[in-house]
């Protein structure tokens, strides 16, 4: 049926859902770019005219720009580790035939499903509270000071809450890919010689590793945003303000939209660097 | 060295008895093949053997040792699976060279051990390719290079010819033969296909429903099969089965007369038929032979160029002397 008539009427009924998606995507890009070059104060004048790139200068000159840059890459990287070191262990761990297995499974994928202000304030109000926390009754079980997680570790417990929640997405993903291989491989390699954890090693592990790249592709890209979980636990605070939650800062806190509008494209750029470089490093898994 | 012997050993899954027990003995430097329709155990048996399954109760002898117990790795035997079973995301060279690595070879005697083995195979030009990348006899022959260079006691094939296509298959099967005379290794391959069974092996083991049926070289069997189902399953096209009168009269249940045992004429004989569909294989022809009052279908095997047609009617004679009689039970009347 895939006439030039056909073909030409399948683009057709293709425009709307096309151009609504383009017009989806250009419109808050254009209109960054054009608040960009603005010097826009909503409650302090408005609209005060062009200022050429002043925004961007200052927006790379201010002493919060670097430090948010780090405290994203540290949380996407310490997020990934976490992430797919876990998940492929949990993945290899429920591949095992066990008793019970549909529901463990379906409890070990239930925190993906928890809105992320929803889990972030649980974290926070129910296992991170200095004197009402369960971490803090723990610490005291042992005797030992509680610690105040959000704002003496506050890096650590971002990073512990924000890979509670995607933990569940890695470990599914690796599951179905661990799945996928073929037994008899496994078989060959225990005939050959190698013991578990060579297995592991030599046969499951390059299995996996497409699956790790798709792993690692999706969270990045979700991740850079990260935003919630920030703002309901630190708001910023003790060195947590990322690039997002910089640019937050600048458009509603300041009421800069030009000065924010202009970080908005420098995040734009970074995971654009941050993408290439995954590419370089992990594309070449997906050509196979 | 690779004698084998199973002693009284049984597989169960659960409360299913895949192996009952189960008595065998293989002689070094032996080509055994275990036969029988699917489901009948062999497999189970091979990874029984393999190490791949746990026997359920007996005991495995290899070389006077009991390897019962004995993890697969440690058995010295190799195996060949059905998938091959290929490593893909490594070189036809590391695949081959896997067990050697994993056994901390020197690199040295490493790539010495892979190079003759891809030398022994016509490998050499395809060593640095990917499993991907090779066409399914190549495949096989990765797979059976991943065996020779361990050096086994014994080889053991999952029916290793079942994805290739027909003309593959039988230069595989010569091959794999040809391999045998050389290395001189005890070899077990496991087959549903009587015609693989009867061309490759010294010993046939015929299975069914986990129980050894009969065992003993392709012509023994041909020639004395012990029960019906041997008699059925060995040789091609099937043997037919005649009861009733016909068989009273040899005292027997069932009398059982190759297809190529029966002779044909056009003037007189001792059975007289209809042909049905006849199959021009240029050096043979088969007749289905219908309405001659002993079974629904005989089948007779005729020369290459005979002038008989559908609907003809044909007079069978049958040889006397290799006339197979079963009693009641389907057992063999010696």
């Amino acid at each position: 049926m895939a006439t030039h008539h056909s073909r030409s009427a399948a683009r057709l009924m293709m425009t709307p859902a096309v151009v609504l998606l383009l017009g989806w995507m250009l419109v808050p890009l254009t209109m960054t770019l054009y608040f960009s070059f603005k010097r826009y104060l909503p409650l302090r004048g408005g609209d005060l005219g062009w200022v050429g790139f002043e925004n961007y200068t200052r927006f790379l000159t201010s002493s919060a720009f670097w430090p948010s840059v780090q405290s994203t890459l540290i949380i996407v990287g310490g997020v990934l580790i976490i992430t797919v070191v876990l998940g492929v262990l949990l993945a290899l761990l429920l591949d095992q035939p066990m008793w019970g297995q549909g529901i463990v499974r379906i409890l070990v994928i239930a925190p993906f499903f928890i809105m992320p202000t929803v889990s972030a304030l649980v974290w926070k109000n129910m296992f991170m509270d200095p004197v009402n926390g369960l971490f803090a009754h723990l610490w005291k079980a042992f005797g030992a000071e509680p610690v105040v997680w959000l704002s003496e570790a506050s890096m650590p417990s971002i990073i512990l809450i924000v890979s509670w929640q995607w933990l569940p997405f890695a470990t599914l993903i690796l599951l179905t890919a661990i799945q996928s291989l073929d037994s008899e491989q496994l078989e060959a390699a225990e005939m050959d010689g190698a013991p578990a954890l060579k297995r592991f090693w030599f046969i499951i592990l390059p299995h996996l590793s497409r699956a790790i790249t798709v792993v690692i592709l999706i969270q990045t890209i979700f991740l850079l945003s990260i935003f919630a979980e920030i703002f309901v636990t630190t708001g910023g605070a003790f060195g947590t303000r990322t690039l997002s939650y910089l640019i937050f800062q600048r458009v509603l806190e300041s009421q800069n939209v030009g000065l924010g509008s202009a970080g908005g494209v420098y995040a734009i750029i970074l995971a654009n660097i941050v993408a290439l470089f995954l590419m370089r490093i992990v594309g070449k898994n997906l050509d196979a | 060295m690779g004698h084998i012997v199973l002693n009284q050993i049984t597989k169960r899954f659960g409360d299913v008895e895949v192996i009952p027990p189960l008595d065998l003995t293989i002689e070094d430097g032996e080509f055994t093949v275990f036969v029988g329709p699917s489901g009948c155990g062999k497999s189970t048996l091979l990874r029984l053997i393999a190490g791949l399954e746990d026997v359920s109760s007996g005991q495995i002898q290899i070389d006077g040792q009991d390897a019962t117990e004995v993890p697969p790795a440690k058995r010295g035997l190799a195996m060949v699976f059905q998938s091959y079973a290929l490593y893909p995301h490594m070189s036809v060279r590391k695949n081959i060279a896997f067990p050697l690595r994993m056994a901390k070879l020197e690199k040295a005697e490493q790539d010495k051990r892979v190079e003759q083995a891809a030398a022994v195979l016509n490998l050499t030009d395809y060593l640095d390719r990917r499993p991907g990348q090779l066409s399914g006899g190549q495949r096989q022959r990765v797979a059976i290079g991943r065996a020779i260079v361990r050096e086994p006691a014994a080889f053991l094939f999952d029916e290793p010819l079942s994805n290739l296509d027909a003309a593959l298959r039988v230069g595989m099967r010569l091959e794999i033969s040809e391999l045998h005379e050389r290395l001189k290794t005890t070899m077990i391959y496991v087959t549903h296909d009587q015609v693989e069974a009867m061309t490759m092996a010294d010993k046939i083991v015929v299975l069914k429903a986990g129980n050894i049926e009969q065992v003993g070289s392709p012509l023994d069997l041909y020639k004395a099969p012990r029960n019906l189902f041997v008699a059925g399953f060995i040789g091609s096209p099937k043997m037919n089965f005649i009861t009733g009168a016909e068989a009273k009269k040899h005292d027997a249940q069932t009398i059982g007369i190759r297809p190529e045992h029966i002779a044909v004429s056009k003037e007189g004989g001792l059975w007289e038929g209809v042909i049905g569909v006849s199959e021009h294989l240029g050096s043979d022809t088969f007749f289905h032979v219908h309405q001659t009052g002993l079974a629904d279908t005989i089948t007779v095997r005729a020369g290459g160029e005979v002038n008989f047609h559908h609907g003809d009617r044909i007079f069978l004679t049958p040889r006397d002397d290799v006339l197979h009689r079963f009693d009641m039970q389907g057992l063999r009347i010696a």
